[in-house]
Parts: C-alpha cells; sequence; structure tokens
C-alpha cells in the first residue's frame, strides 16, 4: 500500500474577538491507499478543524493555517489555488458532515444537487447524470430512487438524508471519504444501517477514509487505525487493536475507564477524569492534558507543565514503530 | 384495564409501600389541528400510548428507545407538566392525574426533573445561588435569608460546586458544572423521586462520568429514587436496576437490566442492543448485527396490529391482527409484548 494522505505540522489557529483560539497545534499523519483511519476526541479537541483544514475549508478570516503540508498524491493542497482546490473537492475527496441540513440545499430537489457534481466533474449530460444519480440513491438504499430525484431535502428522514449525503459524496468515486460525525444526529438502529452501508461500500470503491467522533464505540468497529486527539493535539494513534488493547496514554486510559459497557454488568464506579477541557484560548507550553492528569501527579512530573512531549514510538511497542503517544510518563513502567 | 396493566398487577412478592409510582395505561395524545380560522382537530399523535410501570423506592429504573418514542412525553405526563389524555399515575399513595392547585405544587416538591441540555435549562441573567434557591423561595422555605444561603452553599458543595462561586453566572461555567447546578436545583425541596431526561446526552465523554458517578452517590445518600431516560444503552446498563424499553409510544419490554441485556426476548430490543457499538475491537469483529430496515412510523398513524411490524424481521400474520400485543411475563420480572415469544 502507498501513501494517500501526508500531513505535516500542521497549526491552525482562530483571531477573535475573545482572543486567538489555539485550534490545532502540530498535528501530523499519514493515511495508505483505502485505509479507515478514526479521529476521536471529545468537544473541541480539533477533530473538525484539522479536517476542513486539509480540505481548505477554514473560514478565514477569523481563521488561518499557520503552517503544515497537506500532500494529497504527490501535490501540496495547501498551495493550490481555490478553483484548483474545487476541482479535487467532491472528485477525489470528499466529506460528509454530521447536520445533512446544512449541507444539502432546502430548496433544491435532491436529484439537482446530486446531479450536479455529476456534470461539473464527470462532464454527464442530464440523462446520464440522473440515471447515475438514481442508481446512487438505490445503492445506499432509499427505495423508490428514480421517482424520488425531484423530492426536497425535507420530504426525507434524518437517516435518508445522511445516506442522500453518502450517495453524494461517492458519485465520483472519491479516492478519499471524510466523515465528520456523520451518524452522531442519528439513533442507534439507524446509526448501524449507515455503518453497514459505509463499510460495504468502502470494500467495493476502494476508498480510504477518515471517520470523525467522539464515540469510541464506533471507530471500534470501522477503523484500522485510531488517532486520539485532545486540546489541539495527537495524544496517542496506532491499530485500533493497539489504541483499545494496549493504550499508554493516560488520556486514552482514562476515557476508556469511564466508558460503561453494554456487555458486561456495570457494578463498578466508573473512574472519571476529574476537571473539565482546556480553554482553547489558552496554548498550553506543556502537556494540554497536564492539569486533569493524575499520572503527572502521582509521580510529580514538573516537566509536564512547560515541556510539551514529542509524539514518538511507545516504550516498548513490540516492533511495531506505528503505535506513537506523546507523553513523558511510561503508564506501563509506571516511570518517566 | 388493558392487558398492559394487568400483566403489572401479577408482579408478586411486592410491599406496596415499596412502590413509589405506579404509572396505569398512561396516554398522552397531541392534538393536530388545521383550518385557518377555525382549528379542528384532524388527528393526534399518539405519543405515549397505553404504558404502564411500577417503580420501585430506592431504584433506577431507566426508560430506553430511539428518538420520538415518548421517552420525554412520559416523564413529564408522570409529573403532570403535561396532562394525562387518560390513565392514571399514583405517586406516594396519592392519584396526581386529578390533582391540581395547591395539592399539586406540594406533591411536586417530591418530584423533579433534571434536563438534557444545561445550557439552555438554566436562566443565564440568574446567579448560581438564585437559580438553586428559586425552588426555596418559591414554596417559601427558608424566609430567613442567611439560613437559606447557607442551605445553598451546602447544595452546592454535595454536588461537587465550590461555594466560592454562588455569585457566579451559568455562562462561566463548564456544560459538567452546569449540570451540576441542575441537580442542586433539583435537590433543593428534598424530592424523593427525580426524572433525570438524558441527563449525560450533551456532555463530554470525560464528564458523563462525573455526573453519573455523582448521581450514584446521590442516591445511596439520599434513598432517591430515578427514572432515567437516555440515548445511550450502555450507560443504562451501568445506572439501572431495570429498564424499559418503548417502540412508538409503547412499552414492549420491561425487566432488571442485566436479564434483558443478556436475555433480550423482542424483536425491538434484540436489534437496537446489537446496534450498539462496543469500544473494543475484538467484539466488534465477531459481532452479529440484526439491521432493521426503515425508520421508525409516524405517531400519529401508527401501524395496525403491532407497533413493530412495519420493521420486525420476524413479524408473520397475527402481527398484522388486532389486537398488538400484550405485555407478558415471560421470567421472573421479566415482561414482553411480542407474539412470536408468547
Ligand atoms: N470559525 C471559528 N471561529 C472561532 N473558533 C473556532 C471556529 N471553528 C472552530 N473554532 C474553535 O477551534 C477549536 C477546535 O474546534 P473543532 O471544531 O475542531 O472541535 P471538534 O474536535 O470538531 O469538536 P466537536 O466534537 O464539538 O465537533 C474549538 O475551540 C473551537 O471553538
Ligand atoms: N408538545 C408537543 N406537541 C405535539 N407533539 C409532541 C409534543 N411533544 C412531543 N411530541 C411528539 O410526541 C412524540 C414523542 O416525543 P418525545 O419528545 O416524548 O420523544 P422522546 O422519546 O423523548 O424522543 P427524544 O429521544 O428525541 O428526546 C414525537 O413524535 C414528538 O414529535
Ligand atoms: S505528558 Fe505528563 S501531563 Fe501529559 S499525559 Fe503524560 S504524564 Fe500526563
Ligand atoms: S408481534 Fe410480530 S411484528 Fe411485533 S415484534 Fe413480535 S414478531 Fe415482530
Ligand atoms: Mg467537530
Ligand atoms: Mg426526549
Amino acid at each position: 500500500m502507498s501513501v494517500l494522505l501526508d500531513v505535516k505540522d500542521l497549526i491552525v489557529r482562530f483571531y477573535t474577538q475573545e482572543g486567538t483560539v489555539y485550534a490545532v497545534n502540530g498535528v501530523s499523519f499519514e493515511l495508505e491507499e483505502g485505509e479507515t483511519l478514526g479521529i476521536v476526541g471529545e468537544s473541541g479537541s480539533g477533530k473538525s478543524v484539522s479536517s476542513l483544514a486539509l480540505m481548505g475549508l477554514i473560514p478565514s478570516p477569523p481563521g488561518k493555517v499557520e503552517s503544515g503540508t497537506v500532500t494529497f498524491e504527490g501535490r501540496d493542497l495547501l498551495t493550490l489555488k481555490p478553483d484548483q482546490m474545487r476541482l479535487i473537492r467532491g472528485k477525489e475527496i470528499a466529506m460528509i458532515f454530521q447536520d445533512p441540513m446544512t449541507s444539502l440545499n432546502p430548496v433544491l430537489t435532491i436529484g439537482t444537487q446530486i446531479t450536479e457534481s455529476l456534470k461539473l466533474h464527470e462532464g454527464m449530460n442530464t440523462s446520464q447524470s440522473r440515471k447515475r444519480a438514481a442508481d446512487l440513491l438505490d445503492m445506499v438504499g432509499i427505495p423508490d430512487a428514480y421517482r424520488r430525484l425531484d423530492d426536497y431535502p425535507h420530504q426525507f428522514s434524518g437517516g435518508m438524508r445522511q445516506r442522500v449525503m453518502i450517495a453524494m459524496g461517492l458519485s465520483c468515486n472519491p479516492k478519499l471519504l471524510i466523515a465528520d460525525e456523520p451518524t452522531t444526529a442519528l439513533d442507534v438502529t439507524i446509526q448501524a444501517q449507515i455503518i453497514e452501508l459505509v463499510k460495504q461500500l468502502k470494500d467495493e470503491f476502494n476508498m480510504a477514509m477518515i471517520w470523525i467522533t467522539h464515540d469510541l464505540g464506533v471507530v471500534a468497529g470501522i477503523a484500522d487505525r485510531i488517532q486520539v486527539m485532545y486540546g489541539g493535539r495527537i495524544m496517542e494513534s496506532g491499530s485500533s487493536h493497539e489504541v483499545f488493547g494496549d493504550s499508554r496514554h493516560p488520556y486514552t486510559e482514562g476515557l476508556l475507564g469511564s466508558l460503561p459497557r453494554l456487555d458486561s454488568s456495570g457494578e463498578e464506579k466508573l473512574t472519571q477524569i476529574e476537571g473539565s477541557p482546556p480553554d482553547m484560548r489558552n496554548e498550553p507550553a506543556g502537556c494540554p492534558f497536564a492539569p486533569r492528569c493524575d499520572v503527572r501527579e502521582h509521580l510529580n512530573l514538573e516537566r509536564c507543565w512547560d515541556e510539551r512531549p514529542p509524539l514518538e514510538t511507545v516504550p516498548n511497542a513490540g516492533g511495531d514503530e506505528t503505535h506513537v503517544m506523546s507523553c513523558w510518563a511510561d503508564i506501563r513502567e509506571g516511570v518517566a | 384495564m388493558s392487558s398492559q396493566a394487568m400483566a403489572v398487577e401479577t408482579r408478586k412478592n411486592l410491599d406496596p409501600n415499596d412502590v413509589i409510582l405506579e404509572v396505569t395505561d398512561l396516554k398522552k395524545h397531541f392534538p393536530i389541528s388545521a383550518g385557518i380560522v377555525f382549528q379542528r382537530q384532524v388527528g393526534a399523535v399518539r405519543a405515549v400510548d397505553g404504558v404502564s410501570f411500577q417503580v420501585i423506592r430506592g431504584e433506577t429504573l431507566g426508560l430506553v428507545g430511539e428518538s420520538g418514542c415518548g421517552k420525554s412525553t412520559t416523564g413529564r405526563t408522570i409529573l403532570q407538566l403535561y396532562r394525562p389524555t387518560e390513565g392514571s399515575v399514583r405517586f406516594e399513595g396519592q392519584e396526581l392525574s386529578t390533582m391540581s392547585g395547591n395539592d399539586l405544587r406540594q406533591m411536586r416538591r417530591r418530584m423533579q426533573i433534571i434536563f438534557q441540555d444545561p445550557f439552555a435549562s438554566l436562566n443565564p441573567r440568574m446567579t448560581v445561588g438564585s437559580i438553586v434557591s428559586e425552588p426555596l423561595q418559591i414554596h417559601r422555605i427558608y424566609s430567613n435569608k442567611q439560613e437559606r444561603q447557607q442551605y445553598v452553599e451546602a447544595l452546592m458543595e454535595k454536588v461537587g460546586l465550590n461555594p466560592y462561586f454562588i455569585n457566579r453566572y451559568p455562562h462561566e461555567f463548564s456544560g459538567g458544572q452546569r449540570q451540576r447546578i441542575g441537580i442542586a436545583r433539583a435537590l433543593a425541596l428534598e424530592p424523593s423521586f427525580i426524572v433525570a431526561d438524558e441527563p449525560i446526552s450533551a456532555l463530554d465523554v470525560s464528564i458523563q462520568a462525573q455526573v453519573v458517578n455523582l448521581m450514584e452517590e446521590l442516591q445511596d445518600e439520599l434513598g432517591l429514587t430515578y427514572l432515567f431516560i437516555a440515548h445511550d444503552l450502555s450507560m443504562v446498563r451501568h445506572i439501572c436496576d431495570r429498564v424499559a424499553v418503548m417502540y412508538l409510544g409503547k412499552i414492549v419490554e420491561l425487566g432488571p437490566v442485566d436479564e434483558v441485556y443478556d436475555n433480550p426476548q423482542h424483536p425491538y430490543t434484540q436489534a437496537l442492543l446489537s446496534a450498539v457499538p462496543v469500544p473494543d475491537p475484538q467484539v466488534e469483529e465477531n459481532r452479529q448485527r440484526i439491521i432493521i430496515a426503515g425508520d421508525l412510523p409516524s405517531p400519529a398513524s401508527p401501524p395496525t396490529g403491532c407497533n413493530f411490524n412495519t420493521r420486525c424481521p420476524v413479524r408473520f400474520d397475527l402481527c398484522f391482527e388486532e389486537p398488538d400485543p400484550p405485555l407478558i411475563e415471560v421470567r421472573p420480572d421479566h415482561y414482553v409484548s411480542c407474539h412470536r415469544v408468547t
């Protein structure tokens, strides 16, 4: 497999009236062809902003990509002109969002919205594009697809709108699909429908995928690799088996410990992470998790406050260099 | 009496004093009106359509099901924030559905609600102190201002808020802290029963455990009874003693949590539980999902026969005939409403 996307040292800030928001503070990762990366983290941890940045979609002002490179198939996306970027968006990289109503135009029929992109990117005429649009809706499980082309978004349920978004996203066979909380607003039964659908389509199209969510359960079932974000930085990243089965970062460990399990009776008390998520208007000199970290407290690690731990291969990684984390301590050994 | 009600009547070995709340054949229908000048009723949203259950003192009963199935409406109708269309709600031995005025106000002291959205449910122009003490003022408890302040400070301490912040406004607190304010307010009148309507859904994952642990501690300490409404089925298993699964305004399965989760009997419960992702890739790799097609039908025109018959993977002839399946005890304390099971 070869590298499809290579993000290096991405820094994004927002200059607002309430001060500078340090949204993404040096994020680097690679994605291989056909691979699924799950990005998890709490609200405000920089998941959406980092993916918007690589699509060239940061609103500016107030936002600014301060530094970084985003290499997609050999080109640096951050240096492309807006109209060059527009050709890549939708065609080679597609994105689906949490709330389909914000990305579907309420006054245009579903058919118009899907055929628009087919005409732009694939040069199809009206009848060709309508035929293809109906096929796509059929593929994502919308009954009576040809007739429904002339319906408006509000005539579809939430789950069906998300299917329409997926159909639109896949219309030009993208190499990369970025899905930002695509099932968060949906019921679990509908979420399960969508996840099954995406898994099946991903194999069919051999797409790579970035799946953004705060639900660790969802990525456990869908992602090859997991990246845990906190305070605009990557805390830990590795294969899903490594991150779930052998988590090494105090934050990942804390998150997993705080989750109740569906498959076992919940007698014990949940372990809780104290404190609250960081205010992104302060750029921490050291580790962003330091104020809440019980490992730091236990080991009395002063450097956590003023030195940023680099993202490095975890100690005793079992020969696998892809399992990385950003922490001064080694929780397996209890030493720093 | 409906079959649901009869099924619950069969619960054995229960000291009537243990039952804090008894809901019988409760219905809440919202009228649908049409017409520009003369509004006339053209139909009804059958949000809650005949539910019966009991809540035992000191327990946590979970109420789960898809969006729009009637969970919040059930909670609000119990508290008489909505008046029932039909049916009875007995709380601590007294019938609420016919109660009004001062009697109802007095009963309401004993029952409180915590809402989902800590941002929307707190008045942004009131300080924490006045938010928490408002119920005390309404019910004229602690006319002495200083005593009242001491009580509010003690409450803040109890829910893990620093009393030092008593004069701050809601926007100065994080989501988890705001939910603590909502809990402190709910506790002010020393209720015995609390409806928690999605109390953690709007919170960050790392904050959810804090709030759930707090609710459990308060329950142990104060002997509270909870009706816990939630989407998160894993959290429901953790916090609840029993669970009721709702579908389209009706309870389709009811029983002790471990029993229902380990041995779900209703096809809807089976599908619902199988759809919940588990944060463990090894488990996920080997899971068999029951994918149910389609969406929840409209509660304004529910199907004839079993409510689940438009999506049920194992439906058969009988499922389309009226009356719909009764809720029947299939194992001790475990009730199911399905022709396949009973
Ligand atoms: N347009 C904007 N102007 C100012 N600040 C912004 C803007 N967009 C995002 N931010 C800030 O950047 C930070 C990162 O936001 P981001 O949307 O990436 O979070 P997220 O991880 O996607 O969270 P969520 O789970 O809530 O979607 C947050 O502090 C957010 O408030
Ligand atoms: N005040 C109202 N007037 C009319 N219809 C209502 C009203 N409140 C609720 N409904 C309808 O009643 C049904 C049940 O709603 P309810 O809010 O009880 O569902 P819920 O199970 O709490 O859903 P959610 O999980 O989304 O909170 C829905 O179809 C809803 O649209
Ligand atoms: S670097 Fe220090 S504060 Fe950060 S996670 Fe590791 S031990 Fe905790
Ligand atoms: S009664 Fe019939 S339709 Fe209803 S849940 Fe049982 S098998 Fe399915
Ligand atoms: Mg986001
Ligand atoms: Mg509700």
